[in-house]
C-alpha cells in the first residue's frame, strides 16, 4: 500500500494525462447513477437539437433536488462516435444554459461534471456559433443566483470545459487534468509539433495539485486507488466532497435573501482575483524609449 | 450627413519607440495590398485608414493606430499601464523564458502588453475603451489582459461611461496555462457590472479574432460590430481542416459569414466606424434616465422617481442578462 502511494506521487504530468483519459474511468452518467437515487434526463436546447456529448437533468442527491450538467464520453468506440468523444456542439452548451437558468428559477444547486477534450471544432459548430454559445454560458454562470459546484472528473479541455465550469467551488480529482488547451493542441501552437504533448503537459501545469497551489481550483479529491480501478469508491468520495461544499454554502445562502448577494459577490471576487502580473516597470529598456 | 473622412489618421501618439517599423515607414514607400496587389503610396494608404481603395481590404491596425482613428484629438488617457507580464508557471521553451520573450516583444512593438486600456472621447463623449494589439504575441489573453479589462469595466461603472472593446486575438496565452483560461471567466464576469449599471458594451471584432477571446467577453455585448473581411471564429481554419478533414466553404468565418448566420449586428467599414459608434453611444445615452452619475446615484435617483424603472429590476441577474445577453 505504501509502495502504491509512492508510485502515484511519482507520476509524471503525462502519466496523469493518460490516467485522465483511461478507459474504464467513470464518466458523468456513472456519477449520476452512483449519486442520485432518482434522475430524469432533460433533452434539447429548444432551438436546434439535442447533444449527446453534454447531458443534463434533475436528480435527487442525498435528499435534495439538484440540476446536473456534464460532458459525456462514450464507453465504447461506437458510443464515443455517437457522443462525439465528449466534445459538445453549440446546442449542447445552449441546453446546459437552459437547464442552469431553470436551476436558478427553482433555487436548486447546479452540479457540473467536467470531462471533455474540448468543444467540437467542426464546420457546423462554427456556423452554429460555438464561441457565442460558450461565452453566453460563461456569462450566465458568473451571475447565476444559485450555488454551483463543478468537479473535473477527467479531462478539463479549454473553453469547452470552462463553459460549464464557472462555479462557487471547483473540485478536481487527483488524476484529472485541466488545461488552457489540450496538451496536443498546446504543443501544436507552441512548437507546431503534436508529438511534444508530454512536454507541453509538464510546462503548462495541468495537474490538480499545481492548480490548487495556484488558487485556480478549490480542492483536490484524492484517488486511492486511481478512479478506473475502483469507480464505485471514487464516486462515493466525490459525492462526500460535493455534499460537504453544499453544506458550507448552505450556511450563508438562502434563496431570496441577502445570502444570495453574498453568493454572487463571493463568486465574482474569486474569479476577479485570478491572474498574476507585475506592477513594476521591470521591462522598460534602458535606452529610455518607453 | 457627416463627412466620412473628416478624421485624418494622425499616428502621432508615441508610446512606441521611434524605431518601430509600423510607425516609421519612410514616406517614399509603396504599400502593396495582399488581396488585389494594388500599390498605394504610403501617405495615401494612411489617409485611407489603411484600407485598400481598390478592393476594400482592411489592413490590420496596431492598438495605437486604432485609438488614433477613433479618438478625438489628444483625448486618449491611458489606464493601468504599469501592469506588466509576470511568469506564474516559470515557463521556459527552448531555453527562452517567457519573460525574456515578453521583454523582447515589448522592445519590438513599443507597447507593454497585448491590451491597451483607457478613456477616449468619440465626438466629445467619454468612452472606456480597450484595444488589443496583434503584434504583441498574437494579442493573446493572459493575466495582464484580463486584469486591465476587468479594471476598465469597474472604472467605466464608477465613472458611468459606456464600454467599447476592440478585439483581435489568437486566443488564450499558452505560457500562462490555466491562468489564461480563467481570464475568460474573469473578463466576462466584469461585464455583469457593466450590464447591472445599465451601461452599454459595444464590441468591435477585428481581424483575426479566435479562441478564448471570441468565446468570452468579446461576444457578450449589446452590439457586436466587425470590420469587413475580418476572420472571426472559435477554432482556426487549419485546426478544423486537420481534425475534421472537412473542406471549408469560401468566405468561411469572415465577418460577412457571421452576419449571414445571425451572430453579429453589423459589418462596418473602417471609414464609417466613428459615425456608427457615435450614433450608437448617442442612442444608448438616450435610453438612460440619468447620465454621468455613479451607479449609486443612479439607483437613488431611480428610487425617487419610481415610474422610470423599479429599483428591484436594476440589480437582478436575469435583468442583466436581458441587457447583455449575446
Amino acid at each position: 500500500m505504501v509502495r502504491e502511494t509512492q508510485l502515484i506521487t511519482a507520476l509524471s504530468p503525462w502519466d496523469r494525462v493518460q490516467l485522465a483519459r483511461q478507459a474504464g474511468r467513470p464518466h458523468t452518467q456513472a456519477y449520476i447513477r452512483g449519486l442520485c437515487d432518482e434522475f430524469v434526463e432533460l433533452h434539447g436546447d429548444r432551438m436546434s437539437g439535442d447533444d449527446l456529448a453534454l447531458i443534463g437533468g434533475l436528480g435527487r442527491f442525498r435528499g435534495r433536488t439538484v440540476m446536473i450538467v456534464g460532458h459525456q464520453k462514450g464507453e465504447t468506440t461506437k458510443e464515443n462516435i455517437e457522443r462525439n468523444f465528449g466534445m459538445p456542439r453549440p446546442r449542447g452548451y445552449r441546453k446546459a444554459l437552459r437547464l442552469m437558468r431553470q436551476a436558478e428559477k427553482f433555487y436548486v444547486p447546479v452540479l457540473s461534471f467536467i470531462d471533455t477534450p474540448g468543444a467540437d471544432p467542426g464546420l457546423a459548430s462554427e456556423e452554429g456559433g460555438q464561441a457565442f454559445a460558450i461565452a453566453d454560458s460563461i456569462f450566465t454562470m458568473t451571475d447565476l443566483a444559485t450555488p454551483i459546484i463543478a468537479v473535473v472528473i477527467g479531462e478539463g479541455g479549454s473553453g469547452g470545459a470552462l463553459a460549464i465550469g464557472v462555479a462557487d467551488r471547483v473540485l478536481m480529482l487527483e488524476n484529472a487534468i485541466y488545461s488552457v488547451a489540450s496538451p496536443e493542441a498546446s504543443a501544436a501552437i507552441l512548437w507546431k509539433d503534436t508529438t511534444r504533448a508530454p512536454e507541453a503537459a509538464a510546462s503548462l501545469r495541468v495537474n490538480a495539485d499545481d492548480l490548487l497551489a495556484f488558487g485556480l481550483i478549490d480542492e483536490v479529491i484524492r484517488e486511492e486507488p486511481p478512479a478506473h480501478e475502483d469507480p464505485a469508491h471514487t464516486i462515493t468520495v466525490v459525492g462526500d466532497a460535493i455534499a460537504r461544499h453544499l453544506a458550507e454554502i448552505d450556511e450563508f445562502w438562502r434563496p431570496g435573501t441577502a445570502g444570495e448577494r453574498v453568493l454572487l459577490e463571493s463568486r465574482y471576487a474569486k474569479y476577479r482575483a485570478m491572474g498574476r502580473w507585475s506592477d513594476s516597470t521591470f521591462m522598460v529598456p534602458t535606452n529610455g524609449n518607453l | 450627413m457627416r463627412e466620412l473622412f473628416r478624421r485624418q489618421p494622425r499616428f502621432t501618439h508615441q508610446i512606441a519607440g521611434e524605431d518601430d517599423t509600423r510607425q516609421s515607414v519612410p514616406d517614399d514607400l509603396w504599400v502593396k495590398c495582399p488581396t488585389c496587389g494594388e500599390l498605394t503610396y504610403h501617405k495615401e494608404h494612411l489617409r485611407s485608414l489603411r484600407v485598400c481603395q481598390r478592393c476594400g481590404h482592411h489592413f490590420r491596425l496596431s492598438a495605437v493606430e486604432r485609438i488614433d482613428i477613433l479618438a478625438d484629438e489628444d483625448s486618449f488617457e491611458e489606464w493601468d499601464a504599469e501592469i506588466t507580464t509576470a511568469d506564474p508557471l516559470d515557463f521556459t521553451v527552448e531555453g527562452e523564458s517567457y519573460l525574456d520573450k515578453a521583454a523582447g516583444t515589448v522592445i519590438r512593438t513599443g507597447i507593454r502588453e497585448s491590451l491597451l486600456s483607457g478613456m477616449i472621447q468619440i465626438d466629445g463623449r467619454s468612452v472606456a475603451t480597450v484595444v488589443t494589439d496583434f503584434a504583441f504575441m498574437g494579442a493573446s489573453m493572459g493575466s495582464v489582459y484580463g486584469e486591465k479589462l476587468a479594471r476598465a469595466c469597474e472604472r467605466a461603472v464608477d465613472e458611468s461611461m459606456p464600454l467599447l472593446t476592440i478585439s483581435a486575438s489568437g486566443g488564450a496565452r499558452m505560457q500562462e496555462g490555466l491562468f489564461s483560461l480563467m481570464q475568460m471567466a474573469k473578463t466576462t464576469a466584469a461585464l455583469t457590472r457593466i450590464g447591472n449599471a445599465r451601461l452599454p458594451h459595444i464590441s468591435l471584432l477585428t481581424d483575426p479574432c479566435y479562441g478564448g477571446v471570441t468565446a468570452s467577453y468579446a461576444t457578450v455585448a449589446d452590439v457586436i460590430l466587425a470590420e469587413p473581411g475580418a476572420l472571426i471564429g472559435f477554432a482556426g481554419p487549419r485546426v478544423i481542416e486537420q481534425i475534421t478533414r472537412q473542406k471549408l466553404p469560401p468566405g468561411f468565418q469572415t465577418a460577412e459569414f457571421l452576419l449571414e448566420h445571425g451572430m453579429i449586428d453589423l459589418v462596418v467599414p473602417r471609414s464609417n466606424l466613428v459615425t456608427t459608434l457615435s450614433s450608437l453611444f448617442d442612442l444608448y445615452a438616450g435610453v438612460r434616465p440619468v447620465r454621468r452619475t455613479s451607479r449609486r446615484k443612479l439607483v437613488e435617483s431611480l428610487d425617487s422617481t419610481e415610474t422610470v424603472v423599479p429599483v428591484g429590476q436594476l440589480t437582478g441577474p436575469a435583468t442583466a442578462r436581458r441587457i447583455d445577453g449575446a
